[in-house]
């Protein structure tokens, strides 16, 4: 006796799940993030924007956050998504952590778990709608490495999501090199994120750099990158030329 | 009064009525040939004494790579360069086109060109074709105004910048230059700046390649270096040539016309009927 016979969609192919508990597409997005490997670890940076649409919504998320003791997880995209990853994570380390055994997640395991979860979520057509990096350093060993929302995975010494593979990446191809100090890599990021700035409508001037080493993980307070528009050229455009712009 | 057969001229100006269909029939699946474009890095920079323009030299033809050393940077009077990004049909054309506009201004005013007569001319060009000329140019020279640099883009709308990228190449190169650009660059700054700038769409976008191609442009006159710099050499080709393997043994050799050779009258245009 079926009164209510369940709600299929005409597309039922793609299982008992009606349509509505898909993701379709992302509502709340972080732009962003960039990362590279330096002599001491890792180093990465992300602003702290959510956009919702065109408006910038909100303007303190924490995009970068630590994984267990060597990793750190930095993500672009859909934020909800990026929050139940995390929930994901930890349960992943308070199992680790229940064994008790002296040995501990690196980023290349917290790595392999979230290619995983992203490639098997895409594969249902219920996709994490995130690009994520993550990121660590474990027994001396640095490890940088970085998954898509398709479950595309790949791991190198500088990596970048979103607008920044456009923007930051031939930056960081030209001027990366083994063995960055601390200064130098924090103002390599700073000169990518600037760029960045400039030219990435959704991107703000409120950004956070993190650090992770043997000694465990830091993450800066926000600040804002200075920025020059006192260009002559900028000030009267349209000398030459009256009446356009 | 007979009812007027006249065959009426057309109105004028494009008409857009295969555009529908075309839409229609992309919906459906039935996509039109792939033309050469230029998929390109163009950039161009405003320095101390003038004004630089830069481009990569790949011309693409969706996949395939169908010119490795195509020429980007047009001319369109003594003192204005334009490079041309999107089709290159469309960028050839109407580059060619304004170009001879400003000559037959210049005779008819007496005067060198302007930059902005040339950007005027060419975004009335583009708007009327509501961007169906995809043409996306960085419009660059001195007059007696000053240097000028200037983008539009196909569907008419122009800016004028300092610094300025265009194509797909556009982010790469803008990266470099939202990086190291300032204010009174020397002449050779300028240079490396946009050389590094090309290399940079050159070799982190697929649709530039090959080799950079630079103009400089001055009060004093403009100087075209075509292949500045070539970082995309054939590599691996033998040193030696290439030497065939030894022929077969020659016995005898005996050449026989097959017929006679035609006599040539000299005077008179082979054209001309007598």
């Amino acid at each position: 006796m079926n009164f209510m016979a369940s709600k299929q969609p005409e597309n039922s192919l793609l299982g008992p799940e009606s349509d509505s508990q898909r993701t379709l597409y992302p509502y709340v997005t972080g732009t962003s993030v960039v990362a590279l490997k330096y002599k001491d670890g890792i180093l990465m940076a992300a602003d702290m924007g959510g956009s919702y649409g065109s408006t910038l919504r909100y303007k303190n998320v924490e995009r970068m956050k630590a994984i267990g003791k060597h990793s750190l997880l930095g993500a672009s995209g859909e934020i909800s998504d990026f929050q139940e990853i995390l929930r994901y994570l930890d349960e992943l380390i308070l199992y680790d952590n229940m064994w008790d055994d002296g040995n501990s997640l690196g980023p290349k395991e917290v790595h392999n778990y979230l290619t995983r979860v992203m490639y098997n979520r895409r594969n249902k057509f219920n996709p994490l709608w995130n690009s994520l990096v993550l990121g660590g350093i474990k027994n001396g060993q640095k490890y940088l490495g970085t998954v898509s929302m398709i479950g595309v995975n790949f791991e190198d010494n500088h990596v970048a999501t979103g607008f920044g593979n456009h923007l930051a990446r031939p930056i960081l191809r030209q001027e990366w090199h083994e063995n960055l100090s601390f200064e130098d890599g924090v103002r390599l990021l700073e000169k990518c994120m600037r760029v960045l700035l400039y030219r990435d409508r959704s991107a703000i001037n409120k950004l956070q750099i993190a650090k992770i080493t043997e000694e465990g993980m830091t993450i800066s307070q926000p600040y804002s990158l200075k920025t020059y528009w006192e260009f002559s050229a900028f000030e009267n455009p349209t000398q030459g030329a009256v009446g356009s712009w | 009064m007979s009812k007027s057969v006249i065959e009426m001229p057309p109105k004028g100006g494009f008409s857009f009525d295969l555009c529908k269909r075309n839409e229609m029939l992309a919906k459906k699946g039935v996509n039109p040939p792939s033309f050469r474009k230029t998929g390109t890095t163009i950039v161009g920079l405003i320095f101390q004494d003038g004004v630089i323009l830069g481009a990569d030299t790949r011309a693409t033809e969706g996949p395939i790579v169908c010119d490795k050393n195509c020429e980007k940077i047009h001319y369109m009077a003594p003192n204005i360069y334009c490079c041309g990004a999107g089709t290159a049909a469309d960028t050839e054309a109407v580059t060619d086109m304004v170009s001879t506009q400003l000559q037959l201004h210049r005779y008819h005013t007496g005067r060198e060109s302007r930059v902005v007569t040339a950007l005027t001319l060419l975004k009335r060009h583009l708007f009327n074709y509501q961007g169906y000329v995809s043409a996306a140019l960085v419009l660059g020279g001195v007059d007696v105004t000053g240097p000028h640099l200037h983008t539009i883009y196909p569907h008419g709308s122009t800016d004028t910048l300092p610094f300025a990228t265009m194509g797909s190449g556009s982010l790469a190169a803008m990266a470099v230059f939202e990086s190291k650009y300032k204010e009174g660059l020397t002449r050779d700054e300028g240079i490396k700046l946009v050389a590094e700038a090309i290399c940079s769409g050159i070799f982190n976008d697929l649709g530039s390649g090959s080799n950079v191609d630079i103009c400089v442009i001055t009060k004093g006159g403009k100087e075209y270096l075509r292949n500045h710099l070539q970082p995309n050499p054939r590599t691996y080709t033998s040193s030696k040539g290439y030497s065939f393997p030894k022929k077969t043994e020659v016995l005898l050799t005996k050449i026989t016309p097959l017929k006679d050779k035609v006599e040539i009258i000299e005077e008179g245009d082979a054209m001309e009927e007598e």
